[in-house]
């Protein structure tokens, strides 16, 4: 009995030594992460600007939607337009459901007397899951596209990478910017399809990259060990090189989020991206284009925030590569 | 004789194409035997074709660009040579199996050791989760690793040399194997980590009574483990036999060369030997003998003439050489 019991009690303690061996191991990764991070200014600032946007893109998406939105992005109010920013509203000959939070048109009003800060603020949605959506299809592609070329891109499967890399060639041949023109103008404008499209055309850069980390991880004595313990292909592509060669894609990843946000701010900006009334950055910029002498704050605010945004996943993903990249850092 | 080997290799030829379309025969006649039980060693220079003969057996070489034209690889009565990829990869793993030479390199570093061990051993047969973790800390134990149910949640990269080479063999084990063919597993690691390794082979095999196919260029160890041994040179086996035979009583001048430059105790201070010359050039190999330019014995037919079977010294110790005659 007694035994027993000493048993159970060393059975639990062992349990528990586990459990908090394990939680040390993952905060210390996480202290490092965050310690390396600091440690890059640059990328730093970028990861704060990247939260901060986050939050307001989401707080944007719960504020300016639903029937009575706290900001209503859409409210045409034609006595008040062309306010410069921090002007009052005139409580006087507005309904009071029209009037903006606290009076004051923060970003100032445009030529319809629409409030530019709820127009920011849905606008900042849009970039968000347009940046992110198109940058998912395109690593999806790519990923698959690239892992499969680099893994048979050699042997009797030859003909697989050579099909995919040809490929990949064709569609970098087209400007993609006026391909992207092209399909939107052909496709029914929805927010969707500007996604979908910016998605299937920039997904090339990460096949090259993915299929040139695949053959240098093809030739590891890993994935000779996992053949020679009988795995399967898909198994061996998927599960085993996809995770290391996640590093530069995600990198890559990040930038290419940019970039998605601005295209869809230049296709918007053209009359092709999402169609109004929604509002986007790149067609507040695009409509205030008109008053640029009058009211240049209906371009210089959303110009400047594509700015910071762009610059913000620009500088992260850089940051992100150096501290992915082990040479480039010391560890201390 | 009584019962046919477990695996055997018949005249194994594998070529690469190289330059120029000249053909780089790698493998070259390839001859070899692995009882059930028994440790069978292959010796040889770098680059004489131990680890591409190792490679061919698993069909891991890629066969484009690499040709197979002759040979046989006959394992219980089935040459894996005609086998399909499909049923090739239910051999890898299940019933041959290889520990490589580089135990960083050959695990993913991004996979817990545990979760790479749970892996090779779901592949053939698919236990609950609960059996999965206790045989996955069975094997452990089995190698040696202490305290396994920590280590498994261990990353490759937290390990050391040894205990890295001990959870490739673990998964090497997961599936029972019949053979495991191991391709110089000690290189990478010190010398007292390297006797650990092979006392756990012994071990190993004792225990389960599985062939080793050892793949070395080290004849300290050979002379360690192996029960027979195959001296190959420039892609074909030059001389076979028990491992008392190759050791006290070689024939083959290429196999007295290799016994004569280790260093041993009563030449202290002294030169070591060396084999004069360099291995051929595996798309270049000289006519006749492919050692004649390099062999102190060479005779004016060995230029012409390379024997195209092995004569018998008796006790089943084989030479390719004239002077056996």
């Amino acid at each position: 009995m007694c035994s027993f019991q000493a048993k159970t009690t060393l059975v639990k303690t062992d349990m528990f030594a586990d459990i908090i061996y394990k939680k040390s191991k993952t905060k210390k990764r996480l202290v490092r992460f965050v310690r390396l991070l600091r440690e890059n200014r640059l990328a730093f600032s970028g990861f704060i600007v990247f939260f901060i946007f986050l939050f307001i893109a989401l707080s944007g998406l719960v504020l300016t939607s639903g029937r009575s939105p706290v900001f209503d992005p859409a409210h045409i109010r034609l006595q008040e337009k062309l306010r410069p920013p921090f002007s009052r509203a005139n409580v006087n000959i507005l309904q009071p459901d029209e009037i903006p939070p606290m009076g004051i048109y923060i970003f100032g009003t445009d030529n319809l007397g629409r409030d530019i800060f709820a127009r920011m603020l849905q606008g900042a949605w849009v970039s968000l899951t347009v940046g992110f959506v198109a940058v998912g299809i395109s690593v999806i592609v790519g990923i698959f596209m690239g892992g499969i070329a680099g893994y048979f891109g050699q042997g009797r499967m030859l003909w697989v990478d050579t099909l995919i890399m040809r490929l990949v060639d064709i569609m970098l041949c087209f400007p993609s910017f006026f391909l992207i023109l092209t399909v939107v103008a052909l496709l029914p404008a929805s927010m969707y399809n500007v996604m979908i499209v910016i998605g299937l055309t920039s997904w090339m850069g990460t096949t090259r990259f993915v299929r040139a980390e695949f053959l240098s991880l093809r030739e590891q004595d890993f994935v000779k060990a996992a053949r020679a313990l009988g795995l399967g292909n898909l198994r061996i592509i998927f599960r085993h090189m996809m995770p290391n060669a996640l590093g530069p894609v995600l990198v890559s990843a990040t930038i290419g989020i940019a970039s998605a946000i601005l295209t869809e701010a230049g296709l918007s900006f053209l009359g092709f991206g999402v169609p109004p009334p929604h509002a986007t950055w790149g067609n507040i910029l695009s409509d205030g284009k008109n008053f640029i002498f009058d009211a240049p704050w209906l371009t210089y605010i959303p110009g400047f925030f594509i700015l910071i945004v762009v610059l913000a996943f620009n500088l992260f993903g850089e940051g992100l590569r150096d501290m992915l990249n082990p040479k480039l850092r010391e560890d201390r | 004789m009584s019962s046919p080997p477990l695996l055997s290799v018949e005249n194994l030829k594998v070529f690469f194409p190289s330059r120029k379309g000249r053909l780089a025969r790698a493998v070259d006649g390839v001859t070899f035997d692995v009882r059930s039980g028994e440790t069978v060693c292959i010796v040889g220079e770098s680059g004489c074709g131990k680890t591409v003969t190792a490679l061919s057996i698993l069909g891991l070489v890629h066969a484009p660009p690499a040709m197979i034209p002759e040979g046989k690889i006959i394992f219980r009565g089935q040459d894996l040579l005609g086998l399909d990829e499909e049923d090739m990869r239910s051999v890898r793993g299940r019933h041959i199996t290889m520990v490589f030479q580089e135990p960083l390199s050959s695990l993913n570093p991004v996979f817990t050791i545990g979760y790479q061990i749970k892996e090779a051993i779901k592949i053939h047969n698919n236990p609950d989760k609960e059996e999965l973790d206790k045989r996955c800390v069975d094997l452990l134990r089995a190698v040696g690793i202490p305290s396994p149910e920590q280590k498994m949640s261990d990353y490759p990269h937290q390990l050391s040399g040894g205990q890295r080479q001990r959870v490739m063999i673990a998964m090497a084990l997961s599936c029972d194997p019949a053979i495991i063919i191991a391709d110089e597993p000690t290189t990478a690691l010190d010398v007292t980590i390297q006797a650990q390794i092979l006392n756990l082979f012994s071990t190993i095999q004792k225990q389960r009574g599985m062939s080793i196919l050892y793949i070395s260029h080290d004849l300290g160890v050979v002379a360690n483990v192996a029960d027979r041994v195959y001296v190959m040179y420039a892609g074909t086996v030059m001389e076979q036999g028990s491992v008392t035979d190759i050791f006290n009583a070689p024939v083959h001048p290429y196999t007295k060369g290799l016994l004569a430059s280790l260093p041993h105790r009563s030449q202290r201070g002294k030169r070591l030997y060396s084999i004069p010359g360099m291995v051929p050039d595996p798309s270049d190999k000289p006519k006749g003998c492919p050692f004649h330019p390099r062999c102190p014995d060479s005779m004016e037919r060995c230029a012409v003439y390379f024997p195209d079977k092995m004569y018998s010294c008796g006790n089943g110790h084989l030479v390719r050489c004239h002077l056996a005659l």
